[in-house]
């Protein structure tokens, strides 16, 4: 399930967005994906997809990683104590398949690159009995399961835990983890993708981006060098960093600030990409005083490093850069979608026309939102 | 002749090899369509040749470039132009980030905007003066640790009288910033100074801007007729006593 391979250098993100609702299979972002290939270095692909079970959509659905049939048996146990479920299924693959269509010639030039080996994949749609939730919201309830889970039951990852959402990712180039998870026959209005190419940690199946817990996931370009103070800021709270790389954090860092704590996620990223303060001293006061607040009370939220992230959650997506843009990121607009990423030609390469192209300001976030209800 | 090319589903090692490859042998015209991200494009060609791209290319368009003329009806992405030594660009939209990278020769121009950190350690030697000019804007970091070079800033058709971003010329030790209006005081980095142009300055950039304004149909005039300032390093070794024990 590890790889003890390091190869030093950069990453790809890739995301979009119908903001009003439309459900679109997985080729387009598999498309934009594979074209920016020689990004990554196959230690890690994947993504994320909302709007993908509506047969589901009110149960939370666990995309688990299982290092064996042994640990698979220990993790049922335990969700049947803390459960309902509703209904539980391998996760559909394909050993063996890769990426068919020739993007850029890459194939002639390496050869294909299939999937052959996987831990355990199995999804299951989960209760939250109701009994459960007397003195804890069932987000909270939720949340302190996964973490249960990732720490304490060894081998077996929770890859994604939202509702009508689900992380599909593994120790690959991100096309042929496409084609390995059948991306084509799923339909989702937001998809985000990565492809990795591990600088600092192992490239293995739970390593792989996106991270995932509960409605939140992250894809991100680039390095957190805050990690030791981020992981210590958030351990008090109750998260356990045990996916062995830096972007853990920032998905656990929007669930503290948004969910658990209420704030709107665009002040919750004046607190993670914070302004400088010689930029705060130059804001009205109104606004000088809340950021204020924000840096004095979320100072150890502050992700340092070079860094180009796409946050995901079911209402929308969220993209952003580190304060003084050391890592590429360009946005696009074409009707009702928004498109994200590393590269401007991974945009075209699906999106030919777009209305709109422009590379946001860093530290400025990029929003997209629903504005209609999901198809 | 002329050699169009196709770069659908090309692979960007294979499309540079077909150019080199033809103009080694004596092509000196090339049309490329279709291109969308291949990387690299123009570079490893000694010669003066022309190749217009229709299409967004990859990043590090151009590195190394050593005598092609470049035409690209498109954006360019990210790094390009980097340690380019001879040869001319053209882009007929915006560039990413990192724009000519230790350029060392040749010109750079640019009908839109850069993005952050352009013209970052342009250097030059004697007559070797490589020239960026873009039209549109920058974002922080404009000529971050220049040591030599020209880069002209022109915000044709900007909204904001500010054109330019934070840390401009930050690390600067040579090399000449113009820039078209003004710039904020507190946006200087603190290797650099804001002077008035002189008449030398005038000359220079009428004879770039000329050229530039065929290249995109602009009038020179209207151009040279609003004011200029230009950012100069205040000591060519900034950091002379930065490491010394």
């Amino acid at each position: 399930m590890k790889s003890s391979c390091y190869i030093p250098s950069g990453c790809s993100i890739s995301a979009m967005m119908s903001e009003s609702g439309k459900r679109i299979d997985g080729r387009a972002i598999t498309k934009s994906i594979a074209l920016m290939h020689d990004r990554s270095n196959g230690l890690g692909g994947g993504f994320a997809a909302y709007g993908i079970y509506p047969r589901y959509a009110e149960q939370y659905a666990f995309h688990m990683m299982f290092n064996s049939f042994e640990a698979k048996g220990v993790f049922e146990n335990y969700l049947k104590d803390h459960f309902y479920i509703v209904h539980d299924e391998e996760i559909p693959t394909r050993p063996g398949a890769v990426y068919e269509e020739d993007t850029s010639g890459i194939n002639i030039e390496y050869g294909m690159n299939p999937i052959t080996e996987s831990p355990v994949l199995w999804r299951y749609f989960v209760d939250v009995p109701g009994n459960r939730t007397q003195f804890v919201s069932e987000s909270e309830y939720v949340f302190e399961k996964v973490m249960e889970i990732n720490s304490k039951i060894e081998g077996a990852f929770v890859a994604s835990s939202g509702k009508n959402m689900g992380i599909f990712k593994g120790l690959g180039y991100p096309e042929d983890i496409a084609a390995f998870y059948n991306l084509d026959e799923y339909k989702a209005y937001i998809w985000t993708a990565h492809g990795r190419f591990p600088t600092n940690t192992p490239g293995w199946w739970g390593g792989a981006h996106p991270f995932g817990l509960l409605d939140w996931s992250i894809v991100h370009n680039g390095e957190i060098s805050s990690y030791g103070i981020n992981k210590r800021y958030l351990e008090p709270f109750g998260y356990r960093m045990e996916l062995k790389t830096d972007t853990e954090v920032v998905a656990y860092m929007f669930d503290l600030l948004v969910r658990r704590h209420n704030i709107p996620i665009k002040t919750a990223i004046s607190a993670l990409s914070a302004p400088f303060w010689k930029n705060i001293d130059k804001m009205p006061e109104r606004e000088r005083k809340i950021i204020t607040a924000i840096r004095q009370v979320y100072g150890s939220a502050l992700l340092n490093g070079p860094y180009s992230i796409v946050l995901g959650h079911s209402r929308g997506i969220v993209g952003f850069n580190d304060r003084i843009k050391l890592r590429p990121m360009t946005c696009a607009r074409k009707d009702n979608m928004l498109y994200m990423s590393s590269e401007e030609s991974a945009i075209r390469e699906i999106e030919p026309n777009p209305d709109t192209v422009w590379s946001p300001k860093a530290g400025t976030p990029v929003i997209g939102e629903l504005y209609e209800e999901v198809e | 002749m002329v050699k169009r090319i196709d770069c659908k589903n090309l692979y960007y090692r294979h499309l540079n090899k077909i150019i080199q490859d033809e103009a080694e042998s004596g092509e000196t015209e090339f049309i490329l369509d279709n291109l969308n991200g291949q990387r690299y494009l123009g570079t490893g060609i000694n010669k003066a040749v022309n190749i217009t791209v229709n299409g967004t290319p990859g990043s590090d368009c151009a590195v190394f470039m050593n005598g092609p003329t470049l035409t690209i009806n498109g954006n360019a992405q990210d790094m390009i132009a980097n340690t380019m030594n001879m040869g001319k660009i053209t882009v007929h939209g915006n560039v990413g980030d990192v724009v000519g990278y230790g350029m060392r020769g040749g010109k750079l121009f640019i009908k839109g905007d850069v993005g952050y950190r352009a013209g970052i350690h342009m250097k030059e030697y004697k007559s070797q003066i490589p020239v960026i000019i873009s039209g549109g804007t920058a974002r922080d970091f404009l000529g971050e640790y220049m040591a030599g070079g020209i880069f002209i800033l022109l915000g044709i058709g900007s909204d904001s009288e500010i054109i330019t971003g934070d840390y401009l010329g930050t690390g600067m030790h040579g090399g000449v910033i113009y820039i078209r209006g003004d710039v904020e005081n507190d946006t200087l980095g603190k290797e650099v100074k804001k002077l008035d142009i002189d008449e030398e300055d005038r000359r220079i950039l009428r004879q770039y801007l000329t050229e530039y304004s065929q290249d995109f149909g602009f009038d020179v005039d209207e151009i040279m007729s609003k004011s200029f300032i230009k950012l100069l390093p205040l000591s060519s070794r900034p950091y002379e006593n930065l490491y010394v024990y």
